[in-house]
């Protein structure tokens, strides 16, 4: 895959959802373009079509109309397994609510897109500790979900993320499960990450998080209100360390 | 992603559950378990049955009278009577593949000792009996021709008979029985047959001249034989001929027009043995469906299962998808997941059968016959269950929105 000069480019993305008899417009005529290596946060209210555009950039959603071109390749061509390999192969998720496998050692979920990736054993080993090496859990390789505070839980979603070395991490909320302490923490995470050279699209509600970005993209109604960049605050902590 | 990987993915997800993973297999452990057992019973009876009827002897013809029709309702062979003593002596000595025939007339009547009493079953015949079912005397001696000539009050006692009125291996032979109040002489002993394909004790029996029995025992019309006639061939290559030979020259002897049926019936051993192990085939496999349902109902259980498991891992489902899953390794990793359920509890199943049919084939003596066919398809068939009950839920999982199933709580 040559290095293209733009990573993301939407044009005229609509999302039409038929509710009943009400056609409801949850993108209308989006054009956004990212380039390799940019922080970006997407931006809105609840209903102002930023989930539907985080869907549509992961290549969980199809838009109704417009092209989407994600690292060179026409997404609205692809079926249901090329979307798969795109989602594993080009894009890395981090959620919410974390999405860790219970039960299941924090290596063995890093391990888990290699796994689908179809890369061996030993080496799906090696990946996925240096990934959680780089997020800075490498004593909690063997340790369960639950015997993990919530921002250790998102390091390992995190290092899940970006153990397949993605051209984008795309983080839907982040931070909204954590305090603010361990979100501030999350965010130097990715400006490091960022800072290595990865692209990054955050989508929040939190006007703070937005802040330690270096694009806020605003939504309303389906639509792009303002897209401003702008120097990002460093994501650092009063006074203690806190993981 | 590998069929290994797959499988160990399966493994996983099966072990995080262990309790619940146990209990489904159980029902296919159940399941198989119960067909193995089944069926090994079933072949055991069969040889029970085939072991009883061999040492009856194949070469065993039983002629019975014929049946009444009155009404439209069927009397059963020998309540009317048809067969004569005349009969009987043309088929003794007219027939040149008869090696012996006697009559069986046959009563339920009270016998005394001194001290016991028993109720059991009176035959009167005559020494070709023996020869025909092929049975000896232990103790003492024989019914005698004179002895059925002259009507003699004298008896040859089964074993059974002479433990209940004398104790176990006692010697009666010289005693006097009391069989309805009538004294009788005890001559002989007879061996051990033990028990008949339809679970009667032969042993369970006395044997007093057939003439005794008319004056003494019951009466009747003295013309006709009020009981079966038991008719043995020279061998078991004869019986065939025997067989028609009878029935023509009772048909001829009865005036029975060819175009009319016989008044009398003659079946042979080996049709009996025939029908006997019919009925316990139609037993075995009543018996394997009973198990074969128990697997279904198994089956079930592992679909129900796995739809909860779907349903409860829906997010799991939407993660594995966002992270790269495709469909199909969705579907192969719930399919696999009910294959190994139902494969681990085919095999602990045939296990449980097998000790199960060693257990009873103990406890009611039988042979312990397990047909290495039925394991097989057993096992085959817990797997075929597994991919028809898992392939639904597997399917539903595949088929879901990343989307949705991300966002299910």
């Amino acid at each position: 895959m040559a290095e293209p000069s733009t990573l993301i480019d939407l044009s005229g993305i609509t999302k039409v959802y038929r509710m009943g008899d009400v056609e409801v417009h949850a993108l209308a005529h989006v054009n956004l373009s990212i380039a390799p290596g940019e922080f970006v946060a997407i931006m809105g209210s609840s209903g102002s079509g930023k989930s539907t555009l985080m869907n549509v950039l992961g290549c969980l959603d199809r838009p109704t109309t417009g092209s989407y071109h994600l690292a060179g390749r026409d997404v609205a061509r692809l079926d249901r397994d090329d979307l798969a390999q795109i989602r594993n192969r080009t894009i890395g998720f981090v959620f919410q609510s974390f999405n860790l496998l219970t039960r299941t050692s924090a290596l063995e979920n890093v391990e888990l897109p290699l796994l689908y990736a179809g890369v061996g054993t030993r080496e799906r080993h090696r990946r996925a500790a240096a990934a959680l090496a780089r997020v800075g859990l490498s004593q909690r390789a063997h340790h369960h979900p639950n015997q993990m505070s919530g921002g250790q839980q998102q390091r390992v979603a995190i290092a899940r993320a970006i153990v397949g070395e993605p051209a984008l991490i795309l983080a839907d909320e982040p931070t909204g499960n954590l305090d603010s302490v361990t979100s501030i923490e999350i965010m130097a995470l990715f400006q490091e990450l960022n800072r290595a050279g990865m692209t990054i699209v955050v989508v929040t509600h939190e006007e703070d998080i937005a802040e330690y970005t270096s694009r806020v993209v605003s939504m309303r109604d389906g639509r792009i209100l303002h897209d401003r960049r702008r120097t990002p605050v460093a994501a650092e902590l009063p006074a203690r360390e806190a993981s | 992603m590998s069929l290994l990987q797959t499988f160990r993915v399966a493994l996983r997800a099966l072990l995080r559950n262990k309790l619940r993973s146990f209990l489904t297999a159980l029902g296919i452990v159940i399941g198989v378990g119960a067909v193995i057992a089944m069926v090994a019973i079933g072949e055991g009876a069969k040889a029970r049955v085939e072991a009883a009827f061999a040492s009856m002897g194949s070469n065993l013809l039983v002629v019975m009278s014929g049946s009444t029709h009155s009404g439209g309702s069927f009397g059963g062979f020998g309540s009317m009577p048809t067969l004569t003593w005349d009969d009987l002596a043309a088929i003794r000595s007219e027939v040149p593949s008869v090696r012996a025939a006697a009559a069986a007339l046959q009563t339920s009547a009270p016998i005394a000792s001194e001290d016991q009493n028993w109720t059991t079953t009176v035959v009167g015949t005559s020494p070709d009996y023996f020869i025909a079912r092929n049975w000896t005397v232990e103790l003492g001696q024989n019914i005698t021709d004179s002895d059925v000539e002259t009507g003699n009050k004298v008896a040859v006692l089964g074993t059974t008979v002479v433990t209940q009125l004398f104790g176990r291996s006692a010697d009666p032979v010289g005693h006097v029985v009391r069989i309805k109040g009538t004294p009788f002489v005890v001559v002989g002993v007879m061996a051990a047959k033990g028990q008949s394909p339809m679970g009667q004790d032969y042993d369970d029996t006395v044997l007093i001249p057939q003439t005794t029995f008319q004056a003494k025992i019951r009466g009747g019309l003295q013309k006709f034989v009020a009981g079966a006639i038991f008719v043995s061939a020279h061998s078991q290559e004869q019986a065939a001929r025997a067989q028609s030979q009878v029935s023509n020259l009772l048909r001829e002897r009865h005036h029975i027009g060819p175009d009319q049926e016989d008044d009398f019936s003659l079946r042979s051993l080996s049709e009996m043995a025939a029908a006997q192990q019919e009925g316990t085939k139609t037993l075995t496999t009543l018996l394997a469906s009973i198990a074969a349902v128990s697997l279904l109902v198994g089956g079930i259980g592992i679909m129900n299962i796995m739809l909860v498991s779907v349903t409860e891992r829906t997010r799991e489902i939407g993660l594995r998808m966002a992270i790269g899953a495709k469909p199909r390794n969705i579907l192969a990793q719930f399919l696999v997941e009910s294959l190994v359920l139902s494969i681990a509890g085919g095999i602990a199943g045939v296990a449980l059968g097998l000790f199960t049919a060693r257990d009873l084939a103990a406890r009611f003596d039988w042979p312990l016959l397990v047909r290495p066919d039925i394991i097989f398809i057993a096992v085959g068939f817990s797997g075929a269950v597994g991919v028809v009950f898992g392939l639904y839920p597997a399917r539903k999982a595949s088929q879901l929105d990343p989307i949705d199933a991300l966002r299910y709580e």
